[in-house]
């Protein structure tokens, strides 16, 4: 149905510590770049992400709401106190009774801590300070919790990632479990990992969230994307963290 | 997309006659003026049309851009390290606003 397979990913992406990209069968999208995209985002300064990064930096020692305190007031050292923690996200949230990831927890303690508005889903400062947290978590396995409340939940992201859907009839498994490394007409579809999320994608020229690449995959299989920050993608974005387990987190990662 | 933000990369020391390599980073999106949007009015175009860098006071290299370089434009190119003083970047962009950033080096 699709082009004919070319070589497999591990033949064309060069110069790649095999335990820094890939976990038993799971590979990071970072072997399915091109040499150049590999170098865009292994140089801190060339990364366009980093740009983002730095903003994240700005935020979070910036007073902002009525409580007059920043993020660091509180949690100080983001390089200590933030080491490790996007690892473990998304997990269960008792008071959502839901699964909860880094953008709405940022926005939870933005309201409750420091009294201010939270960011706009895929606002600028929101994907700059989740790129900041993101990055100090970087080489860091990732690990989430899929048992106890979180089970369910993990069910349901599950039943999400295989019927088809969309005019095209497409379901998320057959690109990116049975055709990873094929190309989808110019680009190489790769297993769809999210250890490098927030990312820099080329071809939008801006940062991205795990939530706008699974609404830009729905659209792209002619499918009516979901909200961000949904029930529906919160339950993806789990089953597709533990799909992809152990994979150290890559984050600010550049993608095509 | 944060405009105006600039990025470099100068050796902090060098020894005199050394080739070093100097690097420039800025986040700008470079609007080609091809471009629309969804409601069908075009994006004006909106770039970084020249780039210069001073050693020292001395222009030592200069840049015209024009269309088609890429968002956030990167660019790298060598000199040689002759004295100790500042390397100022400056970036003219369509509405006329000049970014600027400088490094000092230190040559031994």
């Amino acid at each position: 149905m699709l082009a004919a397979p070319l070589a497999p990913a591990a033949t064309f992406a060069q110069g790649w510590a095999a335990e820094r990209y890939q976990v038993e069968d799971r590979k990071s999208g970072y072997l399915y770049l091109g040499d150049q995209t590999q170098a865009l985002q292994d140089d801190d300064f060339l990364n366009h992400a980093f740009f983002a990064v730095e903003r994240g930096a700005e935020l979070w020692s910036a007073v902002d709401g009525a409580a007059g305190v920043s993020c660091a007031s509180c949690h100080g050292d983001a390089a200590e106190s933030m080491r490790g923690v996007t690892a473990r996200l998304p997990r269960y949230d008792s008071e959502r009774d839901g699964i909860i990831n880094l953008e709405l927890l940022i926005n939870r303690e933005r309201e409750r801590k420091l009294k201010a508005e939270p960011y706009a889903y895929e606002s600028e400062d929101l994907l700059a300070l989740t790129a900041f947290l993101a990055f100090q978590s970087r080489g860091i396995p990732s690990e989430v919790e899929i048992g106890g409340a979180a089970a369910p939940f993990f069910e349901k992201g599950r039943e999400h990632y295989f019927p088809r859907r969309g005019q095209l009839d497409l379901s998320c498994t057959q690109c990116h479990d049975e055709r990873d490394g094929m190309m989808l007409r110019g680009d190489r579809m790769s297993q769809g990992q999210t250890n490098g999320f927030p990312f820099y994608r080329l071809s939008w020229h801006s940062m991205g969230s795990t939530h706008r690449m699974f609404a830009w995959c729905n659209n792209a299989m002619r499918a009516e994307p979901y909200a961000p920050a949904s029930e529906e993608y919160l339950n993806l974005e789990l089953y597709v963290a533990w799909r992809g387990r152990g994979l150290p987190i890559e984050a600010p990662a550049v993608r095509r | 997309m944060a405009d105006g933000i600039t990025r470099v990369a100068v050796p902090e020391t060098a020894a005199k006659g050394e080739i070093i390599e100097i690097k420039a980073l800025a986040s700008h999106p470079m609007d080609n003026g091809f471009m629309f949007r969804d409601n069908g009015t075009r994006i004006p175009r909106w770039i970084i049309h020249r780039f210069e860098v001073d050693y020292n006071d001395e222009l030592i290299f200069a840049a015209d851009w024009h269309v088609a370089i890429s968002a956030n434009p990167y660019i790298s190119f060598h000199t040689i390290a002759t004295e100790s003083g500042t390397i100022n970047f400056r970036w003219f962009d369509d509405n006329g606003d000049i970014y600027t950033e400088s490094a000092k080096i230190t040559v031994v």
